[in-house]
């Protein structure tokens, strides 16, 4: 992975010697270089403010949606399935406009760009997290239950200390899938003016007029983040898993 | 052997279906504090429904069965006098993967008896040691053989200090070296006193232990008898046949 980021780099590099490539608007030795890429770098804490919030809050809405969706009685089955077929349908663009414009009509309360993203970006995964979790916890051995049974846990104790721990070690790389696509997602909240990674390219770009350089910048921002998302749900499988070999 | 008094386990006229299936056909059963019954007959004769249907792992569909008098169905009652009274051994021993030999043995009795951590792991640990292999504690049940796991699920079943406890096959899975070693620490607990109902085709350890003998065939109760008079002279052809076959070798 970092050799194919270095390579990247070098590559880069190389081009800014043709004479398409501006790269001064990005040069780290020049004044202005410096603070463009300070400008740049400085949406990072809204992107990743963002979808971390917007991640834990559709894995707790996701798990909520999910278990209804396991249940022996047709009628919750009905509602987790009208909940995924629905938020699944809306498209992520979408959703943001209509949480961002609509939203403050519906309820008569204002919402700021924040959250606007967050609940669009919360919502619009959880449909997906549902079906994860669903899958998950459908995996695992009826066996597992009747003996939570046999001691006596009653529902919540089962879920929490016998198939939730189960079944997040194997949907793990399914999360970090859903993890890297928040971190990507939350460009489109630039739209509403979140001054995000993409936002601030997008800024930038209107003043400098050099769009190839900043926008290849803001490709590195994204790749350079989700490498180590990447890394860190891989060292966090690795963890999980040193206990039990089975 | 038995202690005779009021049966423990009254199982009247209970009838289980699977769809169109009938799994149990009428069948009733009295077990008395102290006895240890021994359940045995073709496969996909109701045996293991049956004693599922004890601690309600199966929902019987008609008939009524009595737990140490409060009669099972859908209510705080009925799930505490299981959770009280009843444990059970699996087949596939069904212990918890992610969660050590410890871990497994100290769950119930911390969640479900709101037992203090210390207590509950040496209330393990005595129970570690009357199965003989209180050094395995720290270790997952994937690094145990199997005859270690079941003695662990068989742990685990006493630490909630049940009254009667079901075991369903719990041989049937382990290879032919290792189920003398689950065997032994069954027949030591029978010597306990402890109320047995089990589903096995170990009839060495049938003729061993059991005070009663039960057959089964096509969801009914074939024949009710003590073991001396099961093994020489069963009443039923059907248990008969069965008994040629698997005592042939």
């Amino acid at each position: 992975m970092v050799r194919v980021l270095v390579l990247v780099l070098a590559g880069l590099t190389l081009s800014g010697c043709s004479a398409n490539w501006g790269w001064y608007v990005v040069d780290p030795t020049s004044d202005t270089g410096w603070s463009n890429l300070k400008f740049l770098l400085s949406g990072m804490y809204y992107t990743i403010l963002l979808s971390v919030t917007a991640i834990l809050i559709s894995i707790a809405v996701g798990l909520l949606v999910a278990l209804p969706g396991l249940s022996e009685k047709p009628l919750l089955r009905r509602l987790n399935q009208i909940y995924v077929e629905l938020v699944r349908a809306v498209p992520i663009l979408v959703l943001i406009l209509w949480v961002y414009y609509g939203l403050p009509q519906v309820t008569g309360l204002g919402i700021g760009v924040f959250w606007a993203g967050v609940i669009a970006l919360a919502l619009s995964d959880s449909a997906f997290q549902a079906e994860i979790f669903r899958a998950g916890i459908q995996s695992i051995n009826r066996g597992q239950y009747e003996a939570a049974h046999s001691i006596s846990l009653n529902y919540v104790d089962t879920m929490r200390y016998v198939i939730l721990p189960q079944a997040i070690r194997r949907i793990l790389p399914a999360l970090g899938n859903q993890l890297v696509y928040m971190l990507k997602m939350s460009s489109l909240v630039s739209v509403i003016g979140m001054s995000e990674l993409t936002r601030k390219a997008n800024e930038l770009v209107v003043s400098e007029y050099r769009p190839l350089e900043i926008y290849t910048i803001l490709v590195l921002e994204y790749l350079v983040l989700i490498l180590i998302v990447s890394a860190g749900v891989r060292w966090l499988e690795r963890r999980l898993n040193s206990g039990d070999q089975r | 052997m038995a202690e005779n008094g009021e049966p423990v386990i009254t199982i009247d006229n209970v009838s289980k279906f699977f769809g169109s299936f009938q799994a149990l056909k009428d069948t009733s059963l009295k077990v008395t504090a102290g006895e240890r019954v021994v359940i045995c007959g073709p496969s996909g004769s109701g045996k293991s429904t049956l004693i599922r249907c004890i601690n309600r792992l199966e929902k019987h569909d008609a008939g009524e069965i009595v737990l140490n008098g409060v009669v099972l169905g859908e209510n705080k009652e009925s799930i505490d006098a299981i959770r009280t009274n009843v444990g059970m051994v699996f087949q596939q021993f069904n212990l918890f993967p992610h969660l050590t030999v410890l871990e497994n043995l100290t769950l119930g009795p911390t969640r479900a008896r709101k037992m203090s951590a210390d207590a509950a792991k040496q209330l393990a640990m005595q129970f570690l040691e009357r199965v003989r292999i209180p050094d395995q504690a720290g270790k997952y049940p994937a690094q145990l053989s199997g005859g270690q796991q079941q003695r662990v699920a068989i742990a685990r079943t006493l630490c909630m200090e049940p009254k009667i406890i079901l075991f369903d096959e719990p041989t049937s899975a382990l290879d032919p070296e290792m189920i003398n070693e689950v065997l032994d620490v069954m027949v030591e607990l029978a010597g306990t006193g402890m109320t047995m109902l089990c589903v096995t085709h170990e009839m060495g350890f049938a003729r061993k232990v059991a005070d009663t003998m039960v057959f089964m065939d096509h969801g009914e109760i074939v024949e009710i008898s003590p073991p001396d008079k099961f093994f020489k002279e069963p009443e039923s052809q059907r248990c008969r046949d069965f008994l040629d076959q698997i005592l042939q070798h």
